[in-house]
């Protein structure tokens, strides 16, 4: 018995999708004014910089985004649950060394990359566990294990260091080759980065990371295991933290007991400026990466332009409070124009 | 009392002799209750009669002590809110809870979506399934706008498409108008006829009598935890189902002192907020206890915040002893000698880890504190002598407010403003959940304030408490006061007939 049975009377169609329109443009419009900020940009250097733009300059400047694009894909999974890992600059920096170990001890590069990432699978449960069963703060609990992680870092590592020259030959080629321009590097980021926001619009589980990080009580009353997702999103987070920090070392080949300290904050700065919303159920990991590509992108930029490096950090920081202050008028517009919408309905 | 199941078809959902206690509350005792298929079956009863506990029992979030849930006649044990639902069993709440950045097709098929190959989501049938819902219902709402900004009205459709897009056979539906304009009550009624007649059996719970009227069939009455009557509402009248949710005995609770009172105190002009309350003038004098009664929502609360200057008005004036307020400003408020005591002590009175002593002292910081520093010693001493006149029961006055018995947090939020010596004081539920004896010790309290002269305007609930306590009594009913009715003339039908809206006494 159930109260589904034929339809009584019809109704006219749902009348033009006009609020779904403007809201999937204003998203759209997010990522695409990040892009735009970033050509004008390298626009402009190439202008000041003709040398900006030679095949080495693409090849630097996606390079460097390669590692950060990376660890702020994981990253967004996470702040999407409404969460926040702190630990991924440790976990990259211990992957990295370990990695490092095993190759110097004549390891297989392939089986060395595995070793990074299982490394950080364990560190991302072992966030999640705390976080989903501790019921604590993300912040505080990705902070202390940021700071354990870092201490058996130091304790296991000691004042050793790795250089490119303690690795096999292959391996560090791997790292700073590519297909023209266009590194390997960046071109296994890409594929993760595809995947990533593949699996998160078209599957039941990546749904429900943004469910759960937009109303966690509804999240629970629909049946969505909230616990299992968190612990989910964290161990993919410190998976890809983990292979930031072999790729970490194929292409500086140099890693000790420091490698990717305060990293962090440059992840989450790359997640917000790039759309995704720091209290969870919104945003996408393209937008997060577009954002790792401008931060990065400007440490180029300015020592072409002949600006001082020391102008970085500031303008980093405008972009992140601008990023803000934009989504939070953008929100506040969207609100008034549903509601315009609704009152119309009425 | 009618057993339908005796003579008819076996109920679809049912409650047999259940009994629900949290610690020493008696929050429900031996209920029965029946709810048929094709049926609309109304629960009433005042705030506080076991409405929320009884609806939380057959949605699954409360077990029982003692007795038994029936699924079509079969006893069932529900271990959580899913259980409940996979048995066909949906609650759409006051406040529905969405996902606010997901679409509507998504919030209603989150974790059933349709699937492709591969385990992927069918976005094209997940939005044609909503499409057709809606035409269900019968309402147009876009299935891919996200559920962020939708009025209350339009989130309890997708509630409720949601429960049809599970074949929910029993639909709950706990005040789902209390929030709505008269159109779209029209609307969301349009809606539960067609589910009635499809089949389903609807709960309806409703403070408007004249909705239970117009649209249920049968009306189950709780009243203190217990089943006052299970009965058609066929020739039944608003009157009839009035005086089964109330009537009590009065009793000693409410020790009110005959008082004379004096000039005007508090003085509220054409007091307009829009969209909350319109139009509200009324006057406390000088030791007189002034009742503000109403349903859930009336807008009682939200006067008092704007009298106290916590939200802005939008026309209107208040004077307290004949200075003007400023609008928006509790600091000139309280200079003026306001005080008010809010509805939730434990969000708005009270800084639940900080100890009894500064949570008296906050309000005494202007008086307290010399050359920039908080005077210990003062604060310690003024919150001793309050905690001592209010008779608050604890160990060390250093002790957070939060170890605390809910009865003795509000004494402490009561001493916290009388220390400022109030000439008025605005009380909003003061004695919603804590236990008889500090009720009556509260209402000892309030009389003996009133009869120092404090003008004392009391929101409240409890219609007993109102019917005991004051002088007269001011009903509002959607935004709007509806009657001014003398403690002489106040009874509990006068009181729920202006706050229905029925009739302005």
């Amino acid at each position: 018995m159930t109260v589904i049975s034929p339809d009584p009377a019809p109704v006219a169609e749902a009348p033009g999708t006009g609020a779904t329109r403007l809201v999937d443009r204003v998203f759209k419009m997010r990522e695409l004014a990040i892009l735009v900020v970033f050509l004008v940009m390298i626009a402009v250097t190439q202008a000041g910089n003709s040398e900006f733009l030679s095949e080495q300059g693409i090849k630097d400047l996606l390079l460097n985004a390669t590692i950060l694009v990376l660890v702020a894909t994981g990253q967004s999974l996470v702040v999407i649950t409404r969460n926040v890992d702190l630990s991924v600059g440790s976990t990259l920096g211990i992957s990295a060394f370990a990695a490092g170990t095993y190759l110097q001890g004549g390891g297989n590069p392939v089986a060395a990359i595995v070793l990074a990432v299982l490394l950080g699978i364990g560190f991302g449960l072992l966030n999640g566990l705390l976080v989903s069963l501790g019921q604590v703060p993300a912040l505080v609990v990705t902070l202390g294990t940021l700071y354990i992680i870092r201490g058996i870092d130091s304790i296991w590592v000691g004042s050793r260091q790795i250089t490119a020259a303690d690795l096999p030959g292959g391996f560090v080629d791997f790292g700073s080759g590519g297909v023209s321009a266009v590194p390997y590097l960046a071109l296994i980021a890409l594929a993760v980065l595809v995947a990533t926001a593949y699996y998160l619009k078209h599957f039941g589980s990546g749904r429900e990371l943004y469910a759960l990080g937009s109303n966690p009580e509804a999240a629970r009353l629909a049946g969505i295991p909230v616990r299992k997702r968190i612990l989910a999103a964290y161990t993919f987070c410190g998976a890809l933290a983990g292979l930031a920090g072999a790729m970490y070392l194929a292409r500086f080949g140099n890693v000790d007991s420091g490698t990717g300290t305060g990293y962090e904050l440059t992840v989450v700065s790359a997640v917000v400026v790039g759309g995704v919303v720091f209290t969870g159920g919104s945003g996408s990991v393209y937008g997060a990466a577009l954002g790792a590509l401008l931060l990065t992108s400007v440490n180029s930029v300015l020592p072409a332009l002949g600006v001082s490096s020391v102008w970085v950090l500031a303008i980093n920081g405008i972009l992140l409070i601008l990023a803000i202050a934009v989504d939070r008028i953008v929100a506040l517009r969207v609100a008034s124009a549903l509601k315009k919408r609704n009152a119309r309905h009425a | 009392m009618t057993h339908p199941s005796d003579t008819g078809p076996a109920p679809v959902l049912a409650l047999r002799d259940v009994s629900k206690s949290f610690g020493a509350v008696r929050a429900l005792r031996d209920v029965s209750l029946e709810l048929f298929a094709g049926e609309v079956h109304a629960l009433a009863g005042e705030n506080g009669a076991g409405k929320s506990t009884l609806i939380k029992t057959l949605a699954g979030v409360h077990r029982p002590d003692a007795g038994q849930v029936l699924l079509d006649g079969e006893p069932v044990v529900f271990h959580g809110p899913k259980d409940a639902r996979d048995a066909g069993i949906a609650v759409i709440y006051q406040e529905p809870t969405l996902f606010p950045d997901l679409s509507i097709a998504e919030n209603i098929y989150m974790g059933r979506q349709p699937r492709r190959a591969l385990g992927r989501i069918d976005h094209k049938a997940t939005h044609e399934a909503t499409t057709a819902l809606m035409r269900r219902l019968g309402v147009e709402l876009d299935p891919d706008r996200p559920a962020r900004g939708l009025s209350i009205a339009d989130q309890q459709i997708v509630e409720i498409a949601k429960a049809l897009s599970f074949d929910a056979r029993v639909l709950i539906m706990d005040e789902p108008t209390a929030a709505l304009t008269g159109s779209e009550v029209a609307r969301l009624f349009g809606v539960v006829r067609t589910l009635r007649d499809q089949g389903a059996a609807v709960l309806f719970i409703s403070h408007r009598l004249e909705e239970i009227f117009e649209i249920c069939r049968r009306v189950t009455t709780l009243r203190d935890g217990a089943r006052i009557a299970s009965e058609p509402l066929d020739g039944m009248t608003e009157d009839d189902l009035v005086r089964r949710m109330v009537g009590r005995d009065l009793e000693e609770l409410y020790p009110k002192q005959d008082v004379r009172p004096g000039e005007v105190a508090l003085s509220v002009r054409r007091l307009t907020r829009e969209g909350v309350f319109t139009d509200v003038s009324f006057d406390v004098r000088r030791g007189e206890i002034v009742g503000l009664a109403g349903l859930v929502g009336a807008g009682r609360t939200e006067v008092a915040r704007a009298v106290f200057g916590i939200d802005r008005w939008d026309a209107g004036e208040v004077e307290v002893e004949g200075r003007r307020l400023t609008n928006g400003a509790p600091s000139t408020a309280m200079a003026a000698g306001l005080a008010l005591v809010p509805e939730d002590r434990r969000a708005q009175g009270l800084v639940m880890d900080m100890s009894i002593e500064r949570n008296i002292g906050l309000t005494g910081l202007r008086t307290t504190v010399k050359a920039g520093l908080v005077d210990r010693g003062a604060e310690r001493s003024r919150s001793l002598d309050w905690a001592l006149r209010l008779q608050v029961k604890y160990a060390r006055i250093a002790d957070a407010v939060s170890t605390l018995s809910g009865g003795n947090q509000q004494k402490v939020v009561l001493a916290k403003w009388l220390a400022t010596g109030p000439k008025v004081l605005i009380v909003d539920e003061p004695t919603r959940g804590i236990d008889v004896g500090t009720k009556a010790e509260v209402h000892r309290l309030l009389s003996q304030l009133a009869a120092d002269g404090v003008a004392v305007l009391m929101i409240s609930s409890d219609l007993p408490e109102i019917l005991g306590m004051a002088d007269r009594v001011l009903v509002m009913h959607e935004g709007r006061l509806t009657a001014e009715i003398p403690r002489t003339d106040a009874t509990e039908e006068t009181v729920m007939a202006a706050a229905t809206g029925r009739a302005a006494a």
